[in-house]
């Protein structure tokens, strides 16, 4: 049968058993081999942006916690300032009423040795008066002077201690 | 180059294009002359001038063409596989840019067009495309073979002849054809049977465009006074331009094509998936969740 064109069928299979051998020498030789070098080198250069992102994920993430740290730390510290300022406070209020109370305790001392004192110097003035009184009498009594003579070295006696006692 | 020896080289081909003109005008033509019309005549049809192709049979020069340019890429392309390729680094020169270049080329129009399956579409393509390229800016060699007849001719496009216009066109249908097949297997058949022009269209487009290029260049080159500088548009700039037209045709009719019939077709709104029918009838909720 004549085909129009000069097709020709054997031919047509030749061209065909060329191209089918191109196809398949060129996707071996070159095709192939070049796109797994290529998808080699995506998939390397892929995995230094995932490792290099990991990084970057990795220090942020420490940052953020050395970030809470810090804040943490810094409350730490202005909790602990505020404990001694507290501390500190008690202990300034507690030596200050010690100290009122020694001061207390030194004036009551004071005034109970100063009315102890008191008492013992006019007891001792009293005794004293008595004495000078007993033997004043003694004197008046056993005649050595006068009355003038008694009675004056009672008045003198008795003003000489009247003065010593007010002092 | 001082002033002087741009002089004499310019003196020097001068006279050299000078005796060249001389001589073509008194050499003549040479041996049995053809008629326009039968040049033409045997361009598109072949039947005439026959080679013998390893003494088994008579076959159209351009099958020879096809058999040249088949060797040498594979040639080449065992060259770079051996010599090129291993010495590949990550940081590339510019010859593993250029190589890298053309594979990712066809390999991103292969992903583009048919972003389902395309590992076989991307090598398809990529082999087609340097098969027209190569087989086009071939015819520029103007390699000679002597047919049975006994004239010497210059060794045509492969693709200018229509079996092999028709080999390829045929073949990329058939590509067309496996993946929808591979794809959507009877659905695929069908959706690819509908263009049932296509092999026709993409083998006549094939021929009709390298036949074109190829009886402009025969009628420019037959007459001697068409064959100063005027083949140096018409035989270079339009092969080329073919040359990267007519792949770029193929291989984009083909990736698109391949990726139309190799889309998987989606699930229809009121058709229900049948793990949803089996948990309603098994009356799990959970596994109808």
């Amino acid at each position: 049968m004549n085909i129009p064109l000069n097709i020709d069928w054997q031919q047509i299979l030749l061209h065909l058993f060329n191209f089918v051998i191109l196809i398949a020498g060129l996707y071996l030789l070159l095709y192939k081999p070049v796109k797994k070098f290529m998808d080699q080198r995506t998939a390397h250069y892929q995995e230094a942006a995932d490792e290099a992102a990991a990084k970057l994920a990795q220090a942020e993430a420490m940052e953020a916690e050395y970030q809470a740290k810090l804040a943490d730390t810094e409350a730490e510290i202005s909790e602990k300032r505020a404990e001694a300022e507290a501390a500190l406070a008690r202990e300034t209020a507690s030596q200050l009423q010690a100290a009122k109370e020694q001061a207390d305790k030194l004036i009551s001392d004071a005034r109970v040795t100063a009315q102890t004192e008191r008492e013992r110097i006019v007891a001792a003035a009293q005794k004293d008066i008595a004495g000078l009184a007993a033997e004043a009498a003694e004197k008046l009594v056993s005649g050595e002077t006068g009355l003038d003579g008694a009675y004056g070295s009672f008045l003198n006696a008795a003003k000489g201690d009247g003065s010593h006692g007010e002092g | 180059m001082s002033k002087k020896q741009k002089w004499v080289f310019i003196s020097v081909v001068c006279v050299i294009l000078a005796l060249l003109l001389v001589g073509i005008f008194l050499t003549g033509s040479g041996g049995e002359e053809e008629s326009i019309q039968q040049v033409m005549k045997d361009a598109v049809l072949h039947e005439d001038n026959k080679v013998s192709f390893l003494g088994l049979k008579d076959v159209n020069p351009a099958y020879i063409s096809s058999c040249v340019v088949v060797g040498v890429l594979l040639l080449i392309a065992a060259l770079i596989r051996i010599f090129a390729i291993p010495r590949f680094k990550y940081v590339p020169g510019k010859f593993q840019l250029l190589i890298e270049e053309l594979v990712g080329m066809f390999d991103g129009m292969a992903k583009s067009n048919s972003p389902h399956r395309n590992k076989f579409l991307g090598g398809y393509i990529f082999a087609a495309a340097a098969y027209i390229f190569v087989g086009t800016i071939f015819e520029l060699f103007g390699l000679q073979v002597v047919t049975t007849d006994g004239i010497s001719i210059a060794l045509p496009a492969p693709l200018s002849d229509i079996n092999g216009a028709i080999a390829i066109g045929c073949f990329s249908y058939l590509v067309i054809l496996s993946g929808g097949i591979a794809s959507n297997g009877f659905k695929g058949v069908g959706k690819t049977l509908k263009d049932f022009s296509l092999p026709i269209s993409m083998s006549f487009r094939l021929f009709g465009a390298l036949l074109s290029g190829l009886l402009v260049t025969e009628l420019v080159y037959y007459y001697t006074a068409l064959s100063f500088v005027l083949p140096v548009i018409v035989g270079v700039l339009f092969t080329l331009l073919h040359a990267l037209i007519q792949s770029y045709v193929l291989t984009m009719l083909t990736a698109l094509f391949y990726g139309e019939v190799s889309e998987r077709a989606e699930e229809k709104p009121g058709k229900k998936p049948k793990k949803l029918k089996a948990a309603k009838h098994s009356g799990t909720p959970q596994a109808a969740a």
